[in-house]
């Protein structure tokens, strides 16, 4: 699993990857997980259900990421403009 | 007389001479050395690129194929609105740094702009601004993981009061003409 970041001049970033089966590696998402939320960002998981519809799912807690996700992408949340 | 009062008035041209002396001396400095502006990242017209590359390439592997097409060929991506795989009779256009627009599929008829921006407050290289393709992805996925939470954080106006009704317009325009050509193309090859 990978955990990405936007940021504004670059692109997306690497915040964390690991592999969720192991325990060390699991440690270390869910704190960089926890990390960016306290910062304020968003954290979204894109998603494609079995008729191949990409969709996504926001997530506010480590545990509601499917096992098998292979991303987690975190944004600058939402203001009215 | 006469002589106290202009050694009275000298004395006073004097005394403010000497006060206003420091306001004054400042003021001359300041016309000779402007002072600088406060330091900001250069401008990288690369590294602005880059940036767009890379968020490129993560819209492209979260939306489908016809919405990277679309953000490719055209700048915009029209999705359907809704909670469900059934469509509602209304779909967004999502441009970069631009509201959200619903509007009616078939009708080019606008509903409403939705403002909404996601800005970064580390600012990292001076600006708030996501790369578009990156701002446009963040729209996608609280619309497409949310729907009435992202409209919710957003103002809502009547079409007209950030975007240009008649662009809009041309862009749905725009938008039939691509689709139809992709139809057609589809054909074509599944034909070959």
């Amino acid at each position: 699993m990978r955990l990405l970041r936007m940021k504004p001049g670059h692109g997306e970033i690497v915040v964390a990857e690991g592999d969720i089966e192991v325990a060390e590696d699991e440690q270390r998402l869910v704190e960089a997980f926890r990390r960016e939320l306290d910062a304020g960002l968003w954290a979204a998981v894109p998603l494609q259900d079995t008729s191949g519809r990409r969709r996504a799912a926001m997530v506010r807690d480590f545990s509601d990421i499917p096992r098998d996700a292979e991303r987690v992408i975190f944004f600058p949340r939402a203001a009215g403009g | 007389m006469s002589a106290p009062l202009a050694l009275a008035g000298l004395l006073f041209a004097a005394l403010t001479g000497q006060a206003l002396a420091p306001v004054a001396r400042r003021r001359v400095s300041a016309l000779r050395h402007p002072r600088a502006a406060p330091a900001a990242p250069d401008f990288d017209p690369g590294r602005e690129r880059r940036a767009e590359q890379r968020a490129r390439a993560l819209l492209r592997s979260c939306v489908g194929d016809r919405e990277w097409a679309m953000y490719r060929d055209l700048g915009f991506i029209s999705v359907a609105g809704g909670v469900g795989p059934r469509p509602a009779g209304y779909a967004y256009l999502i441009y970069p740094h631009r509201p959200i627009v619903a509007y009616v599929p078939g009708e080019r008829r606008l509903l409403s702009e939705y403002c909404v921006r996601f800005p970064d407050s580390e600012r990292p290289y001076g600006s708030e601004r996501l790369p578009d393709a990156d701002d446009v992805l963040a729209k996608w996925l609280a619309l497409a993981a949310d729907e009435r939470g992202l409209v919710g954080e957003a103002n809502m106006h009547l079409p007209g009061r950030q975007v240009d009704p008649l662009a809009v317009q041309r862009d749905l325009a725009r938008l039939e003409r691509w689709e139809a050509a992709s139809v057609t193309a589809g054909a074509s090859v599944r034909a070959a």
